[in-house]
Order: C-alpha cells, then sequence, then structure tokens
C-alpha cells in the first residue's frame, strides 16, 4: 500500500502542479478583466485615475529621459561602428530611430516604470491585504478590485504609450549627440533619415506594445500583491517582499516574452 | 420565541489541519448587544468573519432573517452588506488616507450625499468620539486607542442596522474602555441597531449585552442571557470568567456587581443569624446619555469615576460599594435600619451638594443629575425584590444635582 502511495506521490506532485497552474491562470485572467471592466462602470473615478497617471506616469518621466537618453548614445555609438564598416554611416539616424520605435522605446519603458511604480503598487496592495484594508473595503461593499486596481490600470493605459513616446523622442535625441556632435554624422542628415526611415507602422507597432506591455505589467503587479496571503512561501511582511519580487520578475520576464509574440504578429 | 436575527448552525470551518469551529451554533437576536466570549484563539473574530461573508464555512449553515446566506444572489448579498458595519481587531484604517477621509469614505462610494452632508456627519460622529483636531492627520501617527476610535467612528458614520465588533476595547485606558462601551450602549439604544462584540473585557461587557455567548473548543459552549452565565454551575465557564474578572470595576475602583451581591447574601445570612438590619442604596446616574450626548462619552466617565472617588470618601468602614451597571451604583450598609439609610441618603445629597466635581465645571449649564433611593432588606428577600423597592418606592428617593 506504501510503495503504491510512494509511486502515486510524484504523478499526484505534477498533477497539483499542473492544476495550480491553470488556476493561477484563470485567476489571473479573472483578475485582469474585472479590473478592465471597472474602470468603465459608473460612477467613473476619475480623480483615482488621474492621480495614478501623476505616481506612473508624471514621476517616471525623470527616469525614462535619462535611460532614453542613454539608450539612445549608445546605439549611437554602436551603430555607427557597425555602419561605418559598410560605408553607410549616414543610416545612423533610421537605424537608431528604427529599433527605439519598434523595440527598445517600449520593452525598456516598461521594464524601468516596473522597477519604479509597479513595484511599489505590488508593495502597497499587499501591505493592504496583510493588514486586513481590502477585507475592510469588502465589508463597505467596496469593490476592492474597482477601488484599487481599475484606476491603476487605466493609469497604466494612458502613461505607458506616452512615456514610450518621450523615451523615443529623448533615444533620438541622445543618437544625435554621439552620431552627429561627438562623431561626425551630418545632423540634417541624421534627421532625415529618421524621418524618412520611420513609416506608421513602426509607430503603430510600437504603440500597441507599449498599451500591451501596460495592462501586463499594471495586472501582473497588483495580482501579486492583491494575493499575498494566498502564497505558499510567506506570511505578513514576508509575503509582502515575496509578492513584490515576483511582481517585478514576472512582469519583465512577461514583457520580454509578449515583446516576441508581438514582434512576430506585428512583422 | 423570538426569531433570530442572525443563525448559526452547526458550522465548521477549518483552516489546513487547524479546526476553529467544530459545529457551532449560535443565534443573534434583533436589536439586542450580543457579546461573544472565549479564550483567545477560539475563533470568535472567525465567527465574525463567516457572519460578513469574508470567509464561507466549510459546512453547516449560517441564517440571516431565517435565509441561508449561501443561497443569496449578487444583489441580494449586496443589499445584505450594506446593512452591516464591521470594526477591526486591528482597526483596518487606510494608511494612506487622511482620518477624515477615512471615515467618509463609506459615505462617499456608496451613496450620493452632497459634500457638505458627508462633511457634516463625520463631524459630528468625530465630535461624539472625542476626536479632535485631527481630520487631516495620517492614521499612523495616531495613538493605538484613537485609531481605534477612529476605526468605531468609520464603523458607525453610515448608521447601519447591525455593527460587528472586534475586539473594540483592547489596549485603551479604562475611561475611554468604558467611554466605548456606553458609546456602543447608547448608541444601540438610540437607534436600536443589533451587534456582536467580541470581547474580553469581563464583567464590563455583561452591563452593555443582553445576550452572551461563550465559544470554547470550536463549540459553543454557553448561550444566555449575562445574568445566566453569570450563575451556571458548568466549572469551565465559572473557572473562564473568574480568570478574566479583574479584582475591582477598572472605572471607578469599585468593587463589580457580583461581588455586590455575593455580599448582600452574606448579610442576608448575618440577619438571620442575628437578626441584624441592613440597607441598601441605589444611585442611578440620571442623565448620563445627556451628558455622553453633550459633551462626548469621554466626559460622561470621567463624572462617573469622579464621583465614585468622591462617594468613597463618606463611607463608613464596613459599607461596600460596588458598581451594578453602566449607571448604577451599589451601596450596601450593614447595621443600618432604614431611618439610618434615610439619613445617609440625606447626608449625602447634602454632601454632593456643596462639592465640585472636577469635569462637572466643564459641563456649562448641564447639572449631574443622581437618584438615590434605599430600602431596608427583610428575611428571604432578594437582591432583586430590595432593589425594586429602592427604586419604586415613592418616600425613598432623593434626588440631588451636581453642578
Amino acid at each position: 500500500m506504501n510503495s503504491v502511495a510512494e509511486l502515486k506521490r510524484p504523478v499526484a506532485r505534477l498533477g497539483a502542479a499542473a492544476i495550480g497552474i491553470v488556476q493561477e491562470l484563470g485567476a489571473y485572467t479573472l483578475f485582469t478583466l474585472k479590473g478592465l471592466w471597472h474602470i468603465f462602470t459608473f460612477p467613473l473615478q476619475i480623480a483615482k485615475i488621474l492621480n495614478q497617471v501623476y505616481f506612473i506616469g508624471m514621476k517616471s518621466v525623470l527616469v525614462i529621459c535619462l535611460t532614453g537618453a542613454f539608450t539612445g548614445m549608445v546605439l549611437g555609438f554602436q551603430g555607427y561602428y557597425s555602419l561605418v564598416k559598410f560605408g553607410s554611416e549616414g543610416f545612423l539616424g533610421a537605424a537608431v530611430a528604427l529599433s527605439l520605435v519598434r523595440e527598445l522605446g517600449p520593452v525598456l519603458t516598461a521594464i524601468m516604470v516596473v522597477g519604479r511604480a509597479g513595484s511599489a503598487m505590488a508593495a502597497e496592495i499587499g501591505i493592504m491585504r496583510i493588514s486586513e484594508q481590502i477585507d475592510a473595503l469588502e465589508t463597505m461593499d467596496i469593490d476592492p478590485l474597482r477601488f484599487l486596481v481599475s484606476p491603476k490600470i487605466a493609469a497604466s493605459l494612458i502613461s505607458f504609450p506616452l512615456l514610450t513616446a518621450i523615451f523615443d523622442v529623448v533615444g533620438i535625441f541622445g543618437g544625435y549627440l554621439t552620431g552627429s556632435i561627438l562623431l561626425g554624422i551630418n545632423p540634417h542628415i541624421y534627421y532625415a533619415r529618421v524621418e524618412s526611415g520611420v513609416l506608421l507602422e513602426d509607430v503603430t507597432g510600437g504603440f500597441i506594445k507599449s498599451v500591451v506591455f501596460g495592462l501586463v505589467v499594471v495586472t501582473i503587479c497588483c495580482y501579486q500583491g492583491y494575493y499575498t496571503h494566498k502564497r505558499a512561501d510567506g506570511f505578513g511582511a514576508k509575503g509582502v517582499s515575496l509578492a513584490t519580487t515576483s511582481a517585478v520578475v514576472k512582469s519583465c520576464v512577461l514583457v520580454l516574452v509578449v515583446d516576441y509574440v508581438l514582434t512576430s504578429f506585428l512583422m | 420565541m423570538k426569531q433570530p436575527l442572525i443563525e448559526f448552525k452547526n458550522v465548521s470551518k477549518s483552516f489546513g489541519a487547524n479546526h476553529v469551529l467544530r459545529g457551532a451554533s449560535f443565534r443573534v437576536f434583533p436589536g439586542e448587544v450580543t457579546t461573544l466570549i472565549g479564550k483567545s484563539g477560539s475563533g470568535k473574530s472567525v465567527m465574525l468573519r463567516l457572519i460578513i461573508g469574508l470567509l464561507a464555512p466549510d459546512s453547516g449553515e449560517i441564517l440571516f432573517d431565517g435565509r441561508p446566506l449561501a443561497g443569496m444572489n449578487k444583489q441580494e448579498r449586496k443589499a445584505f452588506k450594506r446593512k452591516f458595519s464591521y470594526m477591526f481587531q486591528g482597526s483596518a484604517l487606510f494608511d494612506s488616507m487622511t482620518v477624515f477621509e477615512n471615515i467618509a469614505l463609506p459615505l462617499m462610494e456608496r451613496t450620493t450625499l452632497p459634500k457638505a452632508e458627508i462633511q457634516r456627519r463625520v463631524r459630528d460622529k468625530m465630535r461624539q468620539l472625542d476626536l479632535h483636531q485631527i481630520e487631516d492627520k495620517n492614521p499612523a501617527v495616531l495613538s493605538g486607542g484613537m485609531k481605534k476610535r477612529v476605526a468605531l467612528a468609520r464603523a458607525l458614520v453610515t448608521d447601519p442596522e447591525i455593527v460587528l465588533f472586534d475586539e473594540p476595547t483592547t489596549g485603551l485606558d479604562p475611561i475611554r474602555k468604558n467611554a466605548v462601551h456606553s458609546l456602543i450602549s447608547d448608541y444601540q439604544k438610540r437607534y436600536r441597531f443589533t451587534s456582536v462584540v467580541v470581547s474580553h473585557e469581563i464583567p464590563d461587557v455583561f452591563y452593555i449585552s443582553q445576550h452572551i455567548a461563550m465559544i470554547d473548543q470550536g463549540r459553543i459552549l454557553f448561550e444566555g442571557s449575562p445574568e445566566e452565565i453569570q450563575n451556571v454551575s458548568d466549572a469551565n465557564i465559572q473557572s473562564f470568567i473568574r480568570g478574566m474578572e479583574s479584582r475591582r470595576d477598572e472605572l471607578t475602583g469599585l468593587s463589580h456587581r457580583r461581588q455586590g451581591e455575593r455580599r448582600f447574601s452574606q448579610e442576608i445570612a448575618r440577619l438571620k443569624r442575628h437578626n441584624s438590619a441592613f440597607s441598601l442604596v441605589l444611585l442611578v446616574f440620571e442623565n448620563l446619555p445627556e451628558i455622553n450626548a453633550k459633551m462626548g462619552h469621554e466626559a460622561g466617565q470621567t463624572v462617573l469615576k469622579e464621583f465614585a472617588i468622591g462617594l468613597q470618601k463618606h463611607l463608613r468602614v464596613t459599607d461596600t460599594c460596588s458598581r451594578y451597571g453602566m449607571d448604577k451604583i451599589l451601596m450596601l450598609l450593614p447595621d443600618t435600619t432604614r431611618e439610618q439609610a434615610h439619613m445617609v441618603c440625606s447626608k449625602l445629597t447634602h454632601e454632593f451638594r456643596r462639592t465640585e466635581i472636577a469635569p462637572s465645571r466643564s459641563l456649562e449649564s448641564l447639572c449631574f443629575v443622581v437618584r438615590a433611593g434605599f430600602a431596608e432588606a427583610m428575611q428571604d428577600n432578594r437582591i432583586e425584590d430590595v432593589l425594586e423597592r429602592a427604586e419604586t418606592a415613592p418616600d425613598t428617593i432623593f434626588e440631588f444635582r451636581i453642578c
């Protein structure tokens, strides 16, 4: 009897793990759908959404400008040294702008916002969960998802594309700094190539990516915080710290995975 | 037979291997204060969470007004939740909002009241709970006692039909503790709400409750009135109550009601054996609710405390004084006939008219009114009979005002 039970154990564990993943995915999907739905339920939470736009968007502008500038500058260097080998350094503007608009802008913006605002959201909601504040909302018949999560989702859907646009523009300027000022490419040619190289599809693709990343990042971070109390590996403060860590790791990884999937569709 | 508003039928709830409730059955009647007592960790808070639906039972049924909670649809559940307020043990205040925003939140989110009206209601509750000049403060900077009162204000601001209090007085000083009790009691009388209180404050909580349930090892060990639980013979219950009971009433420093009753029995025995007369004086604070309403519950409790201290100065060594209820003090005078008791009362009236109780100065035009009734005990009298005579016979009542 015991040996049969022993034999069954790994199978049972595998089954439990599989069921766990399906349940988690289901819970996450419901969480996201409900969060999205409540953005539009009356009364609209305009003030809360604006507050979150300030927190997620406005407060991230400096970080986005800095990372955008340096990314563009590095792209300027690297692009120049690659292109100069083929005698086509004049295309630097297009190379920098396309890499930024199609790829690096949305991805790096998302990853920077995960670090700045996503971790904070996971920790804030996690602490609210362990200190019974979310239970208190439920007892007051205030839907915690609508109250806490929906404004954050709405705000990131607004902020992410705008931040990405800032990142792109600052990055292109960074490429100009290294490419033209340091390495001597004609600025007119640089900007002309930027203009001719970037098509509307590229911009639309980057925009779609940034919107999807915004949704992925904010829902994963909020989900991790919201279900802090259900973690098997830690309670209380430790639970919150683990929730924050997994919010950051999962959303960064998922941004890259989703990026691959979207790129393959948008190409 | 009264129809219960909330009824637990054989409810069980486990968290993993921890079986918190094992078939608990109990009832909450409308318009009453029901208190849940029991050791820490015995599942009292879990019962409150089951009532409001934060947890679901593993087995058994919870009925609300005769209808099972599990069978309610979304709309009915919403309507059900709106009747409730819940005061959490750890206050559960929103730490990113100010005190005002915390208290106003249920009104802001659930009602369409104009801002000015919300402001008026919040300020009104804050005044009643002695929460002054902290509107814009963050809950993190408040003391534990203040946080409790803010949570209490938030629970009461919606004028709910049913209020669940999870240890509302733990960690408060005696005056504030009694103020919270008198507030629950006053509000309950005024608004006739039903409440379930989880508390360790024995016997104070008996003064404000009409129904007591004691939980032990996942089951309800006793359910009945405060008088019944104090007289029940079960050794477990008695040892629990005695263990929780402090020697003296924390607010007034007087002995408890039960000690007063025990002393009465001893005096009756003495009366039978030695035929030694003794009398009772019952002091009732007539306008405590009025003082509470106008000056706040803390002022009311402070006046009560100061009065009790003053009263003890006028007693003989052999006299005993005990707190008999939220607004009653019982004096037991051995070797005292009816005539002598009359003299004691008239002396007290005379003395107290001249004295000044510290906080009564701030009562402005309000006087603190005490009614003193006396009666001599006869052989085979029960305490209730003597007290009834003391309270009702018109020629035995003195009334004095402390202004």
